[in-house]
């Protein structure tokens, strides 16, 4: 039995057969309309999510299956001091695969350990949130064709944002990918990514902090929001806060097929004016969001479509 | 040179690094063997300089979790003796995986909230000698510590 509880569990040639399967899903979304019919999917949400849990059901909505679940902890009996282990065990009866999102970093992995059913870690605290991951994967392939070969841009809090950490470690596995890491000082990305991915890898990076002189280059350019609870200095933070707002000003100096994608929800960082240009795949990639995880519970449960 | 009787049937662990050996004694679960035990601290050595040496009569080495030992120091010689001649010298490793030795102290691990969780952790670089925590992957470096 198969968990998804990091980014990397797949290897390349099964994150290639995933994306395969969500990109013929989004061709041809009745082939696979009842597939998961009679299954069922348990959100066991222990914190609010809005995108995510909904992204979830509305996967297994569209695969003819059906869902169960809570979406906080105060509606589950964690509320009464039951452990993951013990929740997982009673879910196992209920439902075919399970989504867990957790405040605590490793709970999907716990629970993984004491189920009979499949496990998505659907976020655990700052730590990892592979379906994101995923989703940003199916994104960029079907937005550019193809993951190799790439400039990609990373711009904001790339400190503490764990959709670029997991984002970075997932694109080193595809050939010639070059990163420019868009941040202010305070906020570049934690050195054991520096150090243990790029560096170890041999990847090509430069690390900046002017989002405009970046520009030209990026064949893709994730922005993150750069938030004022980790700057000590006011004055800092809406100094650099300004530089990253991406407005149609900056996207002149970009490339006419370079994309724009955003982990959601975007709060002031990209201009709402940005959002008729072509360019801007932020939405598109909430839709590739679903795709991706309607691929990965008919993955995950073995099943495919009978014809 | 303070003169310490030779074992007859029993294990020596030699090499220790001077002033561990308290260390090795708690961690290893000696203090609850009702065997004699001989705590020899800073002892002179060639290679170390000082060392410390613990000497255990007649406890065979099956008793004795060698995967703790490893992480503790992998550099401590487990000496086996047999009517008074050591038959065998086993090396350590630093262990794969450590179950309950040290730890998790990341504040977002789910081990900070499940109490009755095992506190395990993977070694994920040999060289600088980095263990992770398998839930949340807090890095624990022994050469830090």
């Amino acid at each position: 039995m198969r968990h998804l509880l990091n980014p990397l569990d797949f290897s390349v040639e099964e994150t290639y057969a995933l994306l395969d399967l969500a990109s013929d899903i989004e061709k041809n979304p009745e082939k696979y309309s009842h597939v998961c019919a009679g299954k069922k999917l348990a959100t066991l949400f222990y914190e609010p999510s809005t995108r995510t849990r909904l992204s979830f059901e509305a996967a297994m909505l569209n695969l003819g299956g059906s869902v169960l679940g809570f979406s906080s902890a105060d509606s589950s009996s964690a509320a009464k001091g039951e452990s993951v282990a013990d929740t997982i065990r009673v879910i196992s009866c209920y439902a075919d695969i399970a989504a867990m999102r957790h405040h605590k970093e490793g709970a999907p992995m716990v629970a993984s350990q004491y189920s009979q059913i499949p496990v998505i870690n659907a976020g655990d605290g700052g730590h990892q949130h592979p379906t994101q991951t995923l989703t940003d994967l199916l994104t960029i392939r079907s937005l550019k064709g193809h993951l190799d070969g790439l400039t990609i841009g990373l711009c904001g809090d790339l400190k503490f944002g764990r959709t670029v950490h997991s984002l970075i470690e997932a694109m080193i596995r595809y050939p010639n990918v070059r990163f420019v890491l868009i941040s202010p000082q305070e906020l570049r990305v934690p050195s054991y990514i520096r150090e243990d991915v790029l560096e170890a890898h041999n990847i090509p990076y430069e690390e900046v902090d002017n989002l405009d002189l970046a520009m030209p280059k990026l064949d893709i350019l994730y922005m993150t929001r750069v938030q004022k609870e980790r700057f000590f200095n006011e004055d800092d933070y809406i100094r650099l806060r300004d530089s990253y707002i991406l407005d149609t000003k900056k996207m002149k100096l970009a490339k006419p097929d370079m994309f724009v994608l955003h982990p959601l929800p975007r709060v002031n960082e990209i201009s709402v004016e940005v959002d008729s240009d072509a360019r801007a795949a932020y939405f598109r990639q909430a839709q590739y969001g679903v795709y991706v995880r309607m691929a990965l519970i008919m993955t995950l449960l073995g099943v495919k479509p009978s014809c | 040179m303070l003169n310490i009787s030779g074992l007859k049937e029993g294990i020596v662990l030699d090499h220790i690094q001077a002033g561990k050996s308290l260390d090795v004694y708690y961690k290893l679960g000696l203090d609850k063997l009702d065997c004699q035990i001989a705590i020899i601290k800073n002892a002179r050595s060639n290679k170390m300089g000082r060392k410390d040496i613990i000497k255990i009569e007649g406890l065979t080495p099956d008793t004795i979790d060698l995967e703790i030992l490893g992480y503790i120091d992998h550099n401590i010689t487990v000496n086996i003796v047999h009517n008074q001649t050591i038959v065998e010298k086993k090396r350590l490793r630093l262990p794969k995986k450590i179950t309950n030795v040290i730890q998790c102290r990341n504040p977002r691990c789910i081990t900070s909230i499940e109490q009755e969780l095992p506190h395990i952790f993977c070694l994920t670089d040999v060289e600088r000698e980095i263990y992770r925590c398998i839930y949340c992957e807090e890095k624990y470096s022994k050469k830090t510590k």
